[in-house]
């Protein structure tokens, strides 16, 4: 909280903003111990190839294969390392 | 930068240097948010969140929430899942006016609420949610909805509506009535449909749903199409459109619904009826003629009154639909563009994400889900995205999302009031 606090601050505007889309997926993914899995702790590297395979297909998904074609791989990298750095927390 | 563009600005600077201390002064602008329900709160958090000052205006201190209150009609939980208070809102510090807003002046940027309080506002945000037409159907006036409830807002009427279904005798016939687009939640009638049948069928086997629809098409058609097939095939029928749907007026005396085609006597009847954002979107003067509110696609801000920003219900959001996800989503997206404007910054273009579970019974959900950009001054389908759960998904994974609809709304309710 605090360290987000101070990046606000000092972070020039185009990197404290969040990439386009990326405050979206806080309406389901939440604190960790619910069914949604959370994505708290989830490397930039991780969030991004799942991504990436729920995208193609090659993870089965409910909901996160429909979510993830919404995104290129350049846009989902953006958001995987947003998330990664504790945005939107 | 356009003429009024700059007056605009040289008025802000003129404003912010005379106009009296407002209830919460941000460092960088005062923003005042006309809503506490999901895109209101979640707006005026986010903008907390960012440093920025900010008065909630909230008459209630209790919101009651829709999402799952379908469940609360058919006897499944009580309403009390649906009330979340406004304690956490206030301890991460955001200010809360508790009373109504009854007017904005849009050139003075100021909102005078019904206690008399003048706030003045460098940005207005409102997420008002809806008003339900009484003008619109004949025979249905606030008073007919005290024997035939809309229960289109959580509360006394989810309530009323509940007593009903579980005092209608035996072999019952219960009538609903769908309105045309668009309207809040445009699954939430089919979903109500669904549960009330499971309700019939498990405590009145012989009673009947009647659905009247003033639409041949709807969200998650086909899915509930084929539920209601294999679960309630001698309970609901639905009246489409095309075989004379549409209900052209309700007379609550002798509880009748009338169609061109026929009359409907009902034991229940619940009539949802045409919608429109609530009324201070129009005071404000940020309703065109649908009485909604058309915005830009970026920032939110309306297309009719600079620096009023408007979500939710109350907007024209082009292709997202009136969901609770979908004014938490522009809620946050809203709150960045806010930020940078007041900030002198460029707002980028957002994506945003809708999804909305539906239960069609307990333990069978189904989805839709759309992701959306600014196309041609409009929120727009991003091609190839979204869509709804498949047809002919195994059981297991409609119990899993009717897990993960649960779960949507625990989380969105932590994070929007918790
Ligand atoms: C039966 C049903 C089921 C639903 N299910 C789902 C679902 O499963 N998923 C989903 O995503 N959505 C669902 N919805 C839709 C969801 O409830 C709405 O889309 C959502 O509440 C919209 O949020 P909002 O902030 O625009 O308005 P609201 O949540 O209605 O909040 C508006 C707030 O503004 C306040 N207000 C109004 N006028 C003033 C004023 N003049 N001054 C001060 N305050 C004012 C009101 O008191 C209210 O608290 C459902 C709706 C219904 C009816
Ligand atoms: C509608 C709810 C919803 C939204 C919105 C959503 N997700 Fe998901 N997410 C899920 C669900 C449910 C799963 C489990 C897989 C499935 O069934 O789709 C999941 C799984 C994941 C996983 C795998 C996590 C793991 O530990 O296995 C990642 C990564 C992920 N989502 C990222 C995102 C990102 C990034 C966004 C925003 C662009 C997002 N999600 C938006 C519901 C959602």
């Amino acid at each position: 909280m605090r360290r987000l606090a101070l990046l606000l601050l000092l972070a020039t505007p185009a990197a404290a903003a969040p990439p386009p889309g990326a405050t979206t997926c806080s309406g389901c993914h939440g604190a960790p111990g619910g069914a949604v899995p959370s994505l708290a702790g989830h490397s930039a590297e991780d969030i991004a190839a799942a991504m990436a395979a729920f995208r193609t297909g090659a993870r089965p998904a409910t909901v996160m294969n429909r979510i993830a074609k919404g995104f290129s791989d350049e846009e989902s990298r953006a958001i995987a390392a947003w998330i990664a750095q504790g945005g939107g927390q | 930068m356009t003429g009024i563009g700059r007056r605009a600005v040289l008025a802000g600077l003129a404003a912010t240097s005379f106009a009296r201390p407002s209830l919460a002064q941000g460092a960088r602008g005062r923003v005042v948010v006309i809503g506490g329900g999901f895109g209101g709160t979640t707006a005026a958090r986010a903008l907390q969140r960012a440093g920025i000052g900010v008065t909630l205006v909230e008459p209630a201190e209790t919101y009651l929430a829709c999402p799952f209150s379908n469940e609360v009609i058919a006897g499944m939980r009580p309403l009390s899942a649906q009330a979340f208070g406004y304690d956490g809102v206030r301890a991460s510090g955001v200010t809360i006016a508790r009373t109504r807003a009854e007017a904005v002046d849009g050139a003075a940027r100021q909102v005078r609420l019904a206690d008399g309080q003048v706030l003045d506002y460098d940005r207005l945000i409102l997420s008002p949610g809806i008003a339900l037409r009484f003008d619109a159907l004949p025979g249905y006036d606030a008073a007919a909805a005290q024997a035939m409830p809309h229960a289109w807002k959580a509360g006394a009427q989810t309530e009323l509506l509940a007593r009903q279904l579980a005092a209608m005798p035996e072999g019952g016939t219960v009538v609903m009535s769908v309105p045309g687009n668009p309207y809040r939640c445009p699954p939430g009638p089919y979903e109500r449909a669904s549960l009330i049948a499971w309700f019939l069928k498990t405590r009145k086997p012989r009673a009947k749903l009647i659905v009247l629809d003033a639409k041949d098409t709807f969200s998650k058609q086909r899915l509930f199409e084929s539920a209601w097939r294999a679960l309630y095939p001698d309970i609901l029928e639905y009246v489409p459109l095309a075989a004379g749907g549409q209900v052209t007026s309700v007379d609550p005396g002798q509880m009748s619904v009338a169609t061109d085609f026929s009359t409907y006597k009902a034991d229940v009847a619940c009539i949802i009826p045409p919608q429109r954002a609530a009324p201070i979107a129009t005071a404000a003067g940020v309703t065109d003629r649908s009485g909604w509110c058309p915005i830009d696609p970026v920032t939110f801000e309306s297309r009719l009154v600079p620096r009023i920003h408007v979500i939710g219900d109350a907007a024209i959001a082009g292709a997202m639909p009136k969901s609770a996800f979908a004014a938490n989503a522009q809620a946050k997206v809203c709150a960045d563009a806010v930020a940078d404007l007041l900030a002198g910054r460029t707002p980028v273009a957002p994506k945003l994400v809708n999804t909305c579970y539906s239960l069609v019974a307990p333990g069978y959900g189904i989805s839709v889900a759309g992701v959306y950009h600014p196309d041609k001054g409009v929120l727009a389908d991003v091609e190839g995205a979204g869509g709804t759960s498949p047809l002919d998904a195994p059981d297991d994974v409609r119990k899993q999302e009717a897990v993960y609809a649960e779960d949507w709304y625990r989380t969105i309710t932590a994070a929007v009031f918790g």
